[in-house]
């Protein structure tokens, strides 16, 4: 939620280059597949902002693979979050872009990280004030453990073992005009 | 089924806006200005939700404290906390015991003893939110100031232009009527030349005084010769409670000269808008029938206003400042 164009700093480690996002992303999209047989009833949905691009890959992917457009969208968290009063300057409110009914549909919900869990939880939240979808999936490029909230994603691109006080940063070039990579830096 | 996505544009605006209060739209940046704009944009879809209502400020409490008479602005205001899950405590002048004497700063100072997050005030006296402002720990939000601003009337203005037109940068803007008591006109000259759009001020001399040209706008009394070229026509309320005979002509005279009658509108482009931040004097500033036709967008400002609202709350109250 803090997207900086910056390259990764001398020291910090590379966890994932471009070509293994893309693998990862790849496998993804064939579990989605795979797990979801009437596929024309799933919609993709990120979680800003690095989210978004995730969905958006993934549903390009989708359509390689299994010729059927998958609807991709996003979802506004910062409405929902429980800790505005935690920082100084309030979060970017986002459109969020749905399918009109969501009933009886599934929502993938795709993120770049997964930490403590509650901003998926807030992203659950905001779905369920448009409506109720048959299920809800959780697909994140990263897995850093680390949960405050019983969540589990049903999706990981990788899990990584992290400290609390490292910092694992995802670029996309879609986004962040650097060539796609997430690596782990340690806060000084 | 739409696979349509926007691609978000990567976010370097992580400190544009880090006010607690909203007390006017003269200090605002542009990127503070375009936020709350963007901000109410996403804001304006929690209305089509099953559950028009989000949490973000939930156990937070609002004063509508409304010195001077309103009920547009504070319904306004009060929507707007309700749908942000704030509890809201509405006062008045008869209500409060500014009637009793005591004075305002010491109202304020009781009513953030009872833990008030956020206060709207409104009040005749110009600078009167920044006093607060500058002594209460509670964000405070100007809701019209005297004939100082009134900064949300001029941001859901600037919203309905940007939402109807596509931008505001070149549009040209036309205001008309009492402009020298107004504070919705003030605000509105701020807020649209800070983004880049032209605007002129029409109405008779003694309500639009050259002085404002200081201003960045134009400033005509002939208002046949600049219908053709607006793009949006803003017709101020005639504020009877503020006139005085001095500067006033009769209404009659008033409305002839200076009124959106029909044969007026002939002279618009067709895709020009037609605005007017209420309550409309039907027959005085605007013809009935131009009120209620397609090219008004009186009661799009209305829900804009709510969406507009939401986001200053949001903005103002939704982080810390300490």
């Amino acid at each position: 939620m803090n997207p900086n164009p910056t390259p990764p700093a001398p020291g910090a480690s590379v966890i994932l280059d471009a070509a293994a996002i893309e693998r990862a992303l790849r496998r993804i999209a064939h579990e989605i597949i795979e797990r979801n047989p009437d596929l024309a009833k799933v919609a993709l949905i990120g979680i800003p902002s690095r989210g978004v691009e995730i969905a958006r890959r993934l549903a390009a992917l989708i359509g390689q693979f299994s010729a059927v457009q998958v609807f991709a969208g996003v979802v506004d968290v910062a409405m929902h979050r429980d800790d505005l009063h935690r920082h100084r300057v309030p979060p970017r409110v986002e459109r969020t872009i749905l399918p009109a009914d969501l009933d009886g549909k599934t929502i993938v919900l795709t993120d770049d990280v997964l930490f403590s869990g509650r901003t998926c939880r807030a992203a659950m939240d905001s779905i369920s004030s448009f409506g109720r979808p048959a299920r809800i999936q959780y697909a994140v490029l990263v897995d850093r453990g680390h949960r405050e909230l019983p969540i589990r994603a049903d999706y990981v691109g990788k899990n990584v073992p992290t400290a609390l006080h490292e910092r694992v940063h995802v670029r996309f070039a879609a986004t962040d005009e650097i060539e796609d990579s997430v690596w782990m830096s340690r806060t000084p | 089924m739409s696979t349509q996505v926007t691609t978000p544009t990567p976010d370097l605006r992580a400190d544009v806006w880090s006010r607690k209060d909203l007390t006017a739209i003269e200090p605002l940046s542009v990127g503070e200005l375009t936020t709350l704009l963007d901000t109410a944009a996403a804001f304006k879809t929690v209305g089509t939700r099953e559950i028009k209502k989000v949490p973000a400020l939930r156990g937070q409490t609002m004063v509508n404290f409304f010195v001077e008479p309103s009920t547009r602005t504070r319904v306004s205001f009060e929507l707007a906390a309700h749908r942000l899950s704030a509890d809201v405590i509405n006062m008045s002048a008869s209500s409060s015991s500014l009637t009793k004497g005591e004075t305002l700063k010491d109202t304020a100072l009781n009513l953030q003893a009872l833990h008030a997050d956020i206060i709207v005030l409104r009040h005749s006296s110009a600078g009167a939110a920044q006093f607060l402002a500058e002594r209460l720990q509670a964000s405070v939000i100007n809701a019209g100031d005297g004939a100082h601003e009134h900064p949300t009337q001029a941001l859901l203005d600037t919203f309905t232009i940007r939402e109807k037109l596509g931008r505001i940068a070149g549009i040209h803007v036309v205001i008309i009527g009492d402009i020298r008591f107004s504070r919705v006109a003030r605000s509105n000259i701020q807020a649209l030349t800070k983004l880049g759009a032209r605007v002129t001020l029409v109405g008779p001399p003694t309500l639009v005084p050259r002085e404002f040209e200081h201003l960045g706008v134009a400033v005509t009394h002939d208002l046949d010769a600049v219908l053709p070229d607006a793009d949006v026509v803003n017709l101020l309320r005639i504020q009877h409670e503020r006139q005085r005979k001095e500067y006033f002509p009769s209404l009659g005279e008033y409305t002839a000269l200076f009124g959106l009658t029909k044969a007026r509108a002939e002279k618009l482009k067709a895709e020009a808008l037609i605005m007017h931040p209420g309550p409309i004097n039907r027959g005085v500033e605007i013809d009935s029938d131009l009120a209620d036709s397609g090219r008004s967008v009186i009661l799009d400002q209305v829900t804009n206003g709510l969406a507009v609202r939401m986001a200053v709350l949001f903005l103002c109250a939704g982080a810390r400042h300490d």
